[in-house]
């Protein structure tokens, strides 16, 4: 039922998420306050930062996901873990380029090993390493090995997000909380941005779920074809 | 410091990624419809 609900709600969220996307974007173009000192190129920090928290978020879904699949097997669980993993990656893929085009014209530089940077750089090696396993072992342990995979790179998370709040790294300090600062109306921009991030993560996360049973069903039918064929 | 053409660099590298990924997901779901197709038949 509430699939049934969500296949016919899909196409007016992706519409209503189209438009808030286009009002963030709009806003983090024209509406937020020039920083000072680095001009236009802050407003990267509209894309870069609400990018990151969802990635984040979705490798808490993943962890969450996979400690439910190894207690209780559960296949749902088990492609919510495989799906938000995956869409995780395209979001930390993001920040890892969007990163480093900030950091030319402010730095001077592309990278620079930092631990803020080179943790984000390992968390989404460990993500990348989960997905080639899920993609390329087809052993019946493979969900069970991938969700002790996903536990340890959850890990990471924490790790990249406080890395900035225990040690002096280069990366500008947290903006909420830790000590940072922020105009009000750059703040609001920020969550305008997550918010239609969010959005967007869900949707595609709705959609490669689908695309999921999909697979799996086509997977179903194809084993029992072949068995049909075997004995006859 | 012309910042202009990284911020505009940033934004459409972000919808040039979240393109390739949905066009991986719309091409990955038409073989899939096909193949479904296929083993109805």
């Amino acid at each position: 039922m509430i699939a049934g609900g969500m296949k016919r709600a899909f196409p007016i969220l992706s519409i209503l998420t189209a438009l808030l996307l286009a009002y963030a974007f709009y806003e983090a173009l024209w509406v937020a306050p020039m920083e000072r000192t680095m001009g236009d190129v802050q407003r990267i920090f509209y894309y870069h930062v609400p990018s990151a928290w969802t990635a984040f978020l979705l490798f808490s879904v993943n962890l969450v996901a996979s400690v439910i699949y190894l207690v209780r097997r559960s296949a749902k669980a088990d492609a919510v873990a495989l799906v938000s993993a995956e869409v995780g990656v395209v979001f930390c893929t993001i920040v890892l380029v969007t990163g480093p085009i900030w950091a030319r014209p402010v730095w001077g530089i592309w990278w620079t090993w930092d631990l803020r940077l080179t943790l984000t750089l390992v968390l989404w090696l460990i993500y990348v390493s989960y997905l080639v396993l899920r993609r390329f072992s087809d052993s019946s342990q493979t969900p069970k090995l991938a969700a002790v995979l996903a536990i340890f790179g959850a890990l990471d998370v924490p790790l990249v997000y406080f890395s900035i709040w225990f040690f002096r790294t280069q990366h500008p300090q947290p903006v909420i909380g830790g000590g940072g600062s922020i105009d009000p109306r750059m703040l609001h921009v920020l969550l305008i941005n997550w918010l239609a991030f969010s959005c967007f993560a869900f949707l595609v996360c709705w959609a490669r779920y689908r695309l999921e049973w999909m697979q799996r069903e086509v997977d179903e039918m194809e084993s029992v074809e072949s068995l049909q064929g075997a004995t006859r | 410091m012309n910042s202009v053409k990284f911020l505009w660099a940033a934004y459409i590298a972000t919808w040039l990624i979240h393109g390739f990924y949905i066009g991986s997901i719309v091409r990955r779901y038409g073989r899939l419809r096909q193949r479904m197709k296929d083993l109805r038949k």
